[in-house]
């Protein structure tokens, strides 16, 4: 068999799974009945209804033809690691980890750490105009967040401000 | 007359100086988003939203909605300088807006977006505060029943409405409601789906979802893209005014678009796109006056018909939610966890609790569209120098402040791996072609949903019939089925996708 097309494909295989997976889930709470419900009664009914609405995509992806077969296409993995990669580092620069023992940096080092990473997803990177961005950004951050919005953050690392 | 009282409450509401400034704000950061391509109302709205924290709750509805009517106007002024859509409701004045900037004609045709718009937000303003009060009225019968039968039907609505698969759509709606109800059951107390994570009791924030999806998702679509060569008409704005036979030409445009936009903004799953879409279609089905312009190449109706729209069905798009609760559109669904951040339970009962932030936000957006017009027309200049800040330097600051967002929402960094798992996510449905707004309808609905199953099934002792023995609810279901049936009828179902293809 064929697949007629690739996106209703995938996608038809993502919801099936995944409503399967919760309808799952579900049946390790109490059901219960209509007029009693417990909380697995509706997840269950949505995950069902879920895992059959994918089941129907899946099978016309492999009936109904499509002109070009509508493939996926190339991942962009550059930016896709560059972007996700950045705020994670953000979270783990502005507030440590602590498992590992690495203390929290502090607001402004998450900013430029964040920054850096981020702008490699691009196409061009200039690492001057990038650290003029940070600095840009750390300033309008500070006064925005810190001095007006007067949100609770760590700033500097917590070894310097203890 | 209750509605001039009204309107006079929410006007001195509305002028404060607190909320003037608020609303300027809102209207300023609209214009600001909706002239940056690459970045819309839902990814900006959630990233505000943990910034209104601090605020009174009147202050921050008033900034979060003149965000969205404001994208509205600042979306015309991208597609008509640099051929690229700011919004995605501005997608249609590319066409005409484009083709007049490159025949010199930039001035007029963003006069024509501004003035088209300016008139259209007064008018869809005045519809929701008329409209109000009498939805409200039904709003009250509503029972359980009613209130899980209306949610189909908004839900399906949405759909049906939406371009793109209507089965990819509807699963997508089902996988927002499933996410939804990730936390802890109101009813039983137990954890669903929180896989013993203390930070998932609480549930999935919906700006968590709306950040990585919208706005990370989009971004790492954006850069897998090769930078367009802009062309920026930025010396040739000159004489913004359009000429005697230009308004002759652009007035019935406008009130075509103001009506049609203020009709289809009501709809479920209807607001600033599918107005526009609509406006533009209408017009382009009408006789051209002799000597006028053909469309696709530079007529004015073009540019003032779907920008007349997409301002009004900004506007309209607010009465369910203000009336019934229920989000029409991803925005709104923003707007529904805005309010309850602050404590208010958004329905019909809005505006007899809090009246004056009721009435004061529509007329806060009355006023909002007067800043709009002068932010937008004599200050254009400042926009067009906008244009020229290269994408390279916008999507760090973008994701930074997302980063800060989320963070700040619960000062919790499991949010920050959340939203980046979200993120990929977001960047899967592109990749797969399905549209993520409906997700984010089904997940602010889902909660709401069950919860009304619940009620309405206790009442019945487990009889599923309520729902069609009870008249209103039979008849709101039989709505939902008939907008099912209309969509699916083949001849229907291929000029759909005709209208969707035609951009």
């Amino acid at each position: 068999m064929k697949i007629k097309s690739q996106k209703d494909f995938f996608s038809g295989l993502m919801f099936t799974v995944v409503g399967a997976a919760f309808g799952y889930g579900a049946t390790s709470y109490n059901v219960g009945t209509g007029a009693r419900m417990g909380p697995g009664y509706f997840p269950l009914l949505l995950g069902a209804i879920l895992a059959l609405l994918g089941a129907i995509i899946l099978f016309k992806s492999l009936v109904v033809e499509t002109p070009d077969g509508e493939p996926v296409g190339a991942w962009a993995w550059r930016p896709l690691f560059y972007i996700i990669a950045g705020n994670l580092l953000f979270g783990i620069l502005l507030g440590g980890l602590p498992s590992i023992g690495f203390p929290a940096m502090g607001l402004i080092v998450a900013i430029f750490g964040t920054t850096i990473v981020v702008s490699m997803a691009g196409d061009e990177f200039k690492f001057k105009e990038t650290i003029v961005l940070s600095i840009i950004l750390s300033l309008m951050s500070y006064a925005a967040f810190i001095m007006l919005l007067k949100l609770q953050f760590p700033v500097w690392p917590s070894f310097i401000s203890g | 007359m209750d509605l001039i009282n009204n309107l006079s409450l929410g006007f001195g509401v509305a002028f404060t100086f607190q909320n003037l400034i608020y609303g300027f704000i809102g209207c300023l950061l609209g214009t600001l988003i909706g002239v940056l391509p690459g970045i819309g109302p839902v990814a900006t709205i959630a990233m505000l939203l943990p910034a209104t924290y601090a605020l009174p709750p009147i202050a921050a509805l008033i900034m979060l909605a003149g965000i969205y009517y404001g994208a509205q106007y600042g979306g015309s002024t991208t597609a008509i300088l640099v051929n690229l859509p700011g919004e995605s409701s501005s997608v249609v004045t590319v066409i005409d807006g484009y083709q007049m900037a490159r025949k010199g004609r930039a001035g007029p045709a963003l006069a024509a977006a501004g003035l088209g718009s300016f008139f259209a937000g007064c008018v869809g303003t005045l519809i929701l505060a008329a409209f109000a009060a009498p939805l409200t009225e039904v709003a009250f019968k509503f029972g359980p029943a009613e209130y899980f039968s209306l949610m189909i039907l908004g839900l399906i609505g949405a759909v049906v409405l939406a371009s793109g698969s209507l089965l990819k759509a509807v699963a997508m709606i089902v996988l927002g409601l499933l996410l939804g109800l990730v936390g802890t059951d109101v009813n039983s107390g137990v954890a669903r789906f929180s896989f013993d994570i203390p930070e998932l009791t609480d549930g999935i924030g919906f700006i968590t979802i709306a950040m990585g999806v919208f706005g990370y998702g989009e971004i790492i679509a954006n850069l897998s893209q090769p930078e367009d060569k802009r062309e920026v008409f930025t010396g040739k704005v000159t004489g913004l005014f359009p000429t005697q036979e230009d308004f002759k030409n652009m007035i019935p445009a406008v009130l075509r678009g103001t009506a049609i936009g203020s009709m289809l903004g009501i709809l479920p799953g209807g607001g600033a796109l599918l107005a526009a879409f609509a406006a533009y279609t209408i017009e382009k089905k009408t006789k051209l006056r002799p000597g006028e312009v053909p469309f696709g190449q530079g007529n004015i109706r073009g540019v003032a018909a779907p920008e007349s729209a997409n301002n009004a069905g900004a506007q309209t798009s607010f009465i369910p939610l203000l009336t019934l609760g229920i989000p029409p559109n991803a925005v709104m669904a923003l707007m529904v966890g805005a309010m309850t951040i602050h404590n208010i339970q958004p329905g019909p009962q809005v505006m007899t609790s809090n009246p004056e932030l009721f009435w004061g936000l529509i007329a806060s957006m009355w006023i909002g569209n007067a800043m709009l017009i002068i932010l937008n027309l004599p200050l254009i200049g400042m926009w067009i120098k906008l244009l020229t800040v290269p994408y390279r330097w916008l999507f760090p600051a973008i994701v930074l402040f997302c980063a800060i967002g989320v963070y700040s929402t619960n000062n919790n960094t499991f949010d920050i791996w959340l939203v980046g798992a979200f993120g990929v996510i977001g960047y899967l449905f592109i990749k797969l072609g399905v549209e993520p707004a409906p997700l984010l309808l089904g997940f602010i609905l889902g909660p709401m949903m069950e919860e009304n199953l619940r009620r309405a099934l206790l009442l019945s002792r487990g009889d599923w019939t309520v729902f069609v023995t009870r008249g209103l609810s039979a008849s709101l279901l039989a709505a939902a089925a008939v907008l099912l049936i209309v969509v699916l009828l083949p001849s229907v179902k291929s000029k759909r996708e005709e209208a969707f293809v035609e951009e």
